[in-house]
């Protein structure tokens, strides 16, 4: 479904993602971690389109979508969750919501889909009226998903979505990313946090200073003593 | 007592210009930052086509207001694609030195053609040259037409920000423009947008400026609209209400000093409270006082 050929990205002088391939097929849950600075959020925002490659492709269902802008690409069904949540501190969780779905005009889908959002993620019905900025960093996180879900999402950019949440929250977000799939969201996350990644994904991708050092199934990575080294504590 | 009503009323009035013109100052800096230095010469421009519209074209004073705010606000649209837009990742010094630039061109540029000139603007005609008495205080129907004219252009810019799609968007992108533009808004034509209204607004004050003071040359627009800045600063910039509520201080402030002071002091005073609000609080009186992150 999405599918990233030799992608660089620079900032300035700086060279941040290096030839950076990879692939999400239709209905899976794809990982990309690594350290912190390795280019992960980078690679989201280029898919995205807040930032310009300077080489390389992006193809969705096949068709080249790299001079496009971000506009188009939330039309054609990327969605993104961003790192740190950046959710509208000063306007309501409804109005938050329904700048999800800035671009739909079938109102009666619209009004669907926050029934399947308020379903999926009840606190926050119970807090519509509420500034978004006045929420616990959990139901933020509901927040910038459902907003996410909003624009209904052929793949869904989830970036760091267990960032400074309890470890409870941690398996409360991970089991509702797991739902979203199942009910049909193609995701791709992005994480710090590998071990949990790993295991709900079905495949992953590592990335190191800007490039992609190894990939895999999930399972399988889990098993690998690089990767347990590295990034799940031994 | 009577007198002091009297000013009041005469600053609420003064205000409504000031509210005006802070309106546009505050929405575009909340939504890039800049403060824009030649909004102020989209305020002098709208006295301007004002004038011609009722000398030259001879039109009455709502169409004319109409076509001063229609002018305004394609002219705002046009200063931030040609001279803002092209600097949207430049350092804010150099859009801020761009928009100086701007100002005196636009202001170089209307003596040019204009004249530097006093021009006194056209008197009003019918009921609106009349005037009541109200428990001995005189309420021209001029001063009515003004705080009308303003309530009405203010209740309308409320219900686009907080009601329409694009009012959405203009929040949204200036909370978190990198959010706004992945939730699909356009991020550039909303600021357009953003230009737009705040010019258009900025028009009619210059048109209401000129049936209250009479006379327009091209330089009317630096006092007002540094005034007009100071209003939106004390408010607390960036925040639509705040401009509101520093535009009818700042107006009667300014009224007081002169009725009851010396006339001399007006502007000063208005240069003391700049400078209290940025000691005092500088986040403005709406604002919320927020740490610099690191």
């Amino acid at each position: 479904m999405l599918e990233i050929k030799n992608l660089n990205v620079h900032f300035g002088v700086i060279h941040a993602l290096k030839n950076v391939s990879l692939t999400v097929n239709e209905g899976e849950i794809v990982t990309l971690i690594g350290a912190n600075g390795a280019g992960k959020t980078t690679t989201l925002r280029t898919i995205s389109g807040l930032k310009k490659p300077t080489d390389g492709f992006i193809f969705l269902d096949g068709k080249d979508i790299t001079n496009t802008t971000p506009q188009e690409r939330v039309k054609m069904g990327i969605s993104q969750s961003p790192e740190g949540r950046r959710v509208f501190p000063t306007m309501t969780v409804l109005e938050n919501l329904e700048l999800g779905a800035y671009l739909r005009k079938d109102k009666k889908e619209i009004a669907k889909d926050l029934e399947m959002v308020y379903e999926r993620f009840p606190r926050l019905k119970d807090r519509r009226k509420q500034a978004a900025g006045t929420l616990s960093g959990g139901e933020q996180q509901m927040l910038a998903i459902g907003r996410a879900l909003m624009s209904r999402p052929e793949i869904l950019l989830l970036d760091e979505p267990s960032m400074g949440l309890a470890p409870l929250l941690v398996q409360e977000i991970f089991s509702i990313i797991k739902d979203i799939n199942e009910a049909g969201t193609t995701i791709l996350l992005v994480e710090q946090n590998a071990s949990m990644a790993l295991q709900i994904a079905n495949r992953a991708y590592v990335m190191e200073i800007g490039s992609i050092v190894l990939s895999g199934k999930g399972s399988e990575l889990m098993q690998s003593d690089d990767i347990k080294k590295a990034y799940l504590g031994g | 007592m009577e007198q002091l009503l009297q000013q009041i009323i005469n600053g609420i009035s003064l205000g409504s210009i000031y509210a005006l013109i802070a309106l546009g100052y505050t929405m575009v800096y909340g939504i890039i930052k800049l403060i824009n230095f030649a909004h102020s010469d989209v305020y002098m421009l709208g006295a301007f086509i004002g004038y011609f519209s009722m000398t030259t074209l001879k039109l009455g004073f709502l169409p004319s207001l109409l076509l001063s705010m229609l002018f305004s606000m394609i002219l705002g649209v046009v200063i931030e694609k040609v001279a803002y837009k092209p600097l949207r990742n430049a350092t804010r010094i150099a859009v801020l030195i761009t928009a100086i630039g701007v100002s005196l061109f636009l202001e170089y540029v209307t003596m040019a053609i204009a004249g530097a000139n006093v021009r006194s603007y056209p008197p009003l005609t019918g009921i609106l040259t009349e005037s009541f008495n109200l428990m001995g205080i005189t309420i021209t129907m001029q001063q009515i037409l003004i705080v009308t004219i303003t309530v009405v252009l203010m209740i309308l810019l409320q219900f686009i920000v907080k009601k329409t799609r694009i009012g959405k968007a203009m929040r949204a992108v200036s909370l978190d423009s990198d959010a706004a533009e992945l939730m699909g808004i356009n991020v550039n034509s909303t600021i357009s947008f953003t230009f737009a209204l705040g010019s258009a607004l900025a028009g009619a004050a210059g048109i209401l400026v000129g049936i209250y003071y009479n006379s327009i040359n091209p330089l009317m627009g630096t006092l007002p609209g540094i005034k007009a800045f100071v209003a939106a600063v004390f408010g607390g910039i960036g925040i639509i209400p705040g401009a509101m509520i520093g535009g009818y201080f700042i107006g009667i402030v300014e009224v007081l000093v002169s009725g009851y002071g010396n006339s001399m002091y007006r502007d000063g005073v208005v240069f003391a409270i700049l400078i209290l609000v940025l000691i005092i609080k500088p986040s403005g009186l709406l604002g919320k006082n927020t740490r610099e992150k690191v």
